[in-house]
């Protein structure tokens, strides 16, 4: 019989250092394109624009938007082949409110900052989100230290966690676990699908994200969020954290001017 | 070179071209498809299932897929592509025509499993009647979808979501338990974790399931009928996202389809970092199964150990790559990432500490005898059940069928690779275990070697004609073979793009499984299996 214990103590504590500070250990997030300053206006932002397959970059006078809920991590806009390519930003905290008019609903009482009670549904998602999603309770990022639980029903939830486009046969099931949720709650939508729909939607048998069904109170853009992502989502349902500096105001921007 | 080869292949065909002639004269026409590279067999549909039935047992070809293609006017072809150990397809083609034209079912032959669910599938999307079939319906379209609406038809609109009135009512099998004191007990579609959307109704009699009744396509977002029309570029993101956990082995099928069709040499440096990235998963892939699996037996100590590995594993591919689940990666023509020579240092030295990890993991778990107990004669899947479901990858290993697209028509650079493909016979959980644990440590040493023969080089191709036609490519997915088929018409547009990924057959043998086991059993036969909804419904 093998020592688990022993084995378990020999392998010392890999705890991530956030929330408290950053985490800096290589890896742990794919980084996202974020629009330059200020760009030349020879075409660039044009050809970058042309170049990105889900019109998730829109030029603007002195250079591009960048609707981080449509980006879905191709690094299409990255190749520097013909020189022309935006910034890559490194970081993680990516989660934000879904428009800049947005005002969370009453505000989720001071008492769930330290036990969070999550549930989470697949909306037809890649299994990528729901990997990252997993890694939550991996011991480098390990959500029970910060009181976030997983919970078996939705009775006990506080928080709907949602990956994936919406399909049609999950609209049902999705629909019941957020009516069977007691309030005060929130939905968070992670991933570009969950978001915009992504490359899957909207179509005949995809939504164009969550909110076509549910409220979204937070989301959390990325193809897929990593951990650290989903995490600061969770951080800023109970106000632990500020939202992400870049918020999806260039998504409402892009729309006006399209 | 790659046409050279196929060249050769070609040459080698008369064998088979010669035993098809002479075994089905008068009753087909056999000829050599040379653009497609198969040995095409033309039947009536009155012959299909004598050809189907003569492939499979005395031919000893493996059925890939159900190839159903529309042209205007209702006109249909229906290939069921076979392939064996050759780069030769084989192909035996019927033409119907009309709406909801019948096919007779090959579901009821001795390896008729096989067939069934893509039968069903194309009853559902194409409105095809499969006559013999004792189930149709409610399939990949869910009871509440009209019958007669079928999406991949020619006219049907994919943007719009058709209006019809829903039910919502809940969903009962045809036939089920009545016995005194049995009750059906129903499992998900949402779990009580971090699990994909997928439909398992247990019937049983207190302690003891009798039998397990899956449902499927929750997650169905119609990937073939979106990617058609669209730009090669475009559909290369739902190839790779429609399973993110193999994201790389997908989008390294269709890039192959892509290239056989438009005639393009990979160099050589990119074949090689192909291999090694597509190890680089299954190895990821393995590890995150075994995880799985000792967290279904509430293992904790060692589900965080190879849960560190998973992690390790994915921090390893954003730096090698720039993303954790290497998408993008991969591309028409080659690679997008190089690897230079200190990342080549670098994972020289971290692939080992990865597989002296899991060795140390292996024997741990061996002497663990209380993990054992869960797992062994747990899910047991016969040789000749794996055999007549055509299951695939690590789950039909387990099973004795040691079947593996990299062994049987090498790509990438696997020719150059040395590996064995493990085998096991057993067919329960602990079978199933340490499959994944072989192959996970043979996936490492494919990454050493290929970083041994990393010949220099550019990675990609970029200048080269688009040319209209049709390909199959197959690759060993990390949970089995899986055959991407792309027609593609003027201008790099998709014409047809048919996925028929490993978990579609494997979900299919699940049930087989799932018989005649204590409750508590379920969560670890689940595991066992570590399979993604997400690459099934597609």
């Amino acid at each position: 019989m093998a020592n688990w214990v022993t084995i378990g103590l020999s392998t010392g504590i890999k705890t991530s250092p956030y929330p408290g500070g950053a985490d800096s250990a290589s890896g742990v997030s794919p980084g996202r394109p974020t629009p330059p300053p200020s760009m030349p206006s020879d075409g660039r932002a044009e050809t970058l624009s042309a170049r990105c397959p889900v019109h998730a970059i829109t030029p603007r006078p002195g250079g591009v938007a960048i609707d981080q809920g449509r980006c879905v991590h191709c690094f299409r806009c990255a190749y520097d082949g013909d020189g022309v390519g935006v910034p890559w930003e490194s970081g993680y905290e990516w989660a934000c409110y879904p428009a800049a008019t947005h005002s969370l609903r009453a505000r989720l009482d001071r008492r769930f900052g330290r036990s969070l009670h999550i549930r989470y549904v697949d909306a037809g998602a890649c299994g990528a989100c729901i990997s990252e999603a997993r890694q939550l309770n991996n011991p480098y990022y390990n959500i029970h230290r910060l009181g976030f639980l997983v919970t078996p029903t939705p009775r006990n939830a506080d928080v709907l966690l949602v990956a994936g486009p919406l399909s049609d046969a999950m609209r049902l099931p999705l629909r019941k676990t957020y009516e069977a949720m007691p309030s005060p709650k929130r939905v968070v939508a992670i991933g570009a699908c969950a978001i915009s729909g992504g490359v899957f939607g909207p179509s005949f048998i995809s939504a164009g994200g969550v909110s076509d069904l549910l409220p979204v109170d937070v989301v959390v853009p990325g193809c897929p969020p990593p951990p650290l992502a989903i995490l600061h989502g969770l951080l800023l349902v109970v106000e632990r954290k500020p939202p992400a500096v870049q918020t999806m105001e260039t998504r409402a921007t892009a729309a006006e001017s399209a | 070179m790659v046409a050279e080869k196929r060249e050769i292949e070609l040459c080698r065909a008369p064998d088979i071209l010669e035993t098809a002639r002479r075994r089905w004269q008068g009753q087909a026409t056999v000829d050599l498809n040379r653009p497609f590279g198969s040995c095409r067999i033309e039947v009536c549909a009155d012959a299909l299932r004598a050809v189907c039935q003569w492939l499979d047992e005395e031919a000893h070809y493996m059925f890939a897929t159900l190839i159903v293609e529309e042209s205007p006017g209702a006109i249909w072809s229906l290939r069921y592509l076979f392939y064996g150990a050759s780069a030769l397809w084989i192909e035996v083609v019927i033409h119907l025509e009309g709406n909801g034209a019948i096919v007779p079912s090959l579901s009821n032959i001795e390896l008729g499993p096989s067939y069934d669910w893509h039968e069903r599938e194309a009853e559902d999307l194409f409105g095809l009647q499969f006559k013999g079939h004792p189930r149709l319906g409610d399939f990949v379209l869910h009871e509440d979808w009209p019958d007669g609406v079928n999406p991949m038809r020619r006219d049907f609109d994919a943007t719009r979501r058709p209006e019809f009135p829903r039910h919502e009512s809940a969903w009962q099998p045809a036939v089920i338990v009545s016995a005194p004191g049995s009750f059906a007990m129903p499992v998900g579609p949402v779990f009580a974790d971090f699990a994909e959307s997928a439909h398992f109704l247990l019937e049983t009699v207190g302690e003891d399931v009798i039998r397990t009744i899956p449902r499927f396509s929750y997650k169905y977002r119609g990937v073939e009928k979106i990617a058609e029309g669209q730009p090669v570029d475009r559909v290369l993101l739902l190839a790779e996202r429609f399973s993110g956990t193999a994201a790389f082995a997908h989008g390294l099928a269709f890039c192959d389809a892509v290239e056989t069709i438009c005639a393009i040499e990979v160099p050589t440096r990119a074949k090689a970092m192909r291999t090694l990235f597509a190890e680089l998963e299954r190895l990821r892939h393995h590890a995150a199964t075994i995880a799985g699996i000792c967290n279904s037996t509430a293992l904790a100590v060692a589900a965080s150990q190879a849960a560190l590995i998973e992690e390790d594993l994915l921090r390893l591919s954003c730096e090698l790559t720039r993303h954790r689940y290497l998408f993008g990666a991969v591309t028409p023509g080659g690679m997008t990432v190089d690897l230079d020579e200190p990342r080549c240092r670098r994972l020289t030295k971290e692939i080992g500490d990865f597989a002296a990890r899991l060795a140390k993991l292996r024997d741990q778990l061996r002497y663990s005898s209380s993990f054992l107990d869960r797992l062994e004669e747990v899910g047991v899947v016969s040789t000749g059940a794996a055999r007549s479901y055509g299951l695939l990858g690590p789950i039909a290993r387990a099973s004795g069928i040691a079947r593996d697209i990299r062994k049987l028509r090498p790509y990438a650079a696997y020719d150059a690779a040395d590996f064995s493909v493990p085998i096991e016979r057993e067919g329960d959980g602990y079978a199933r275990l340490r499959v994944f644990f072989e192959e996970a440590e043979n996936s490492a040493a494919i990454v050493r070697q290929m970083l041994q023969i990393l010949p220099p080089g550019p990675i990609l191709v970029r200048e080269f004609a688009w040319r209209s036609g049709a390909a199959c490519a197959a690759v060993e997915a990390p949970s089995g073979a899986a055959f991407h088929y792309l027609r593609l018409c003027e201008g790099c547009i998709v014409a047809r793009y048919r996925v028929t990924p490993p978990a579609f057959a494997n979900w299919h043998g699940f049930h087989v499984a799932a018989e005649s086991f204590a409750f508590q059993d379920f969560p670890i036969i689940l595991a066992s299996f570590g399979l993604s909804n997400a690459e099934c419904d597609r």
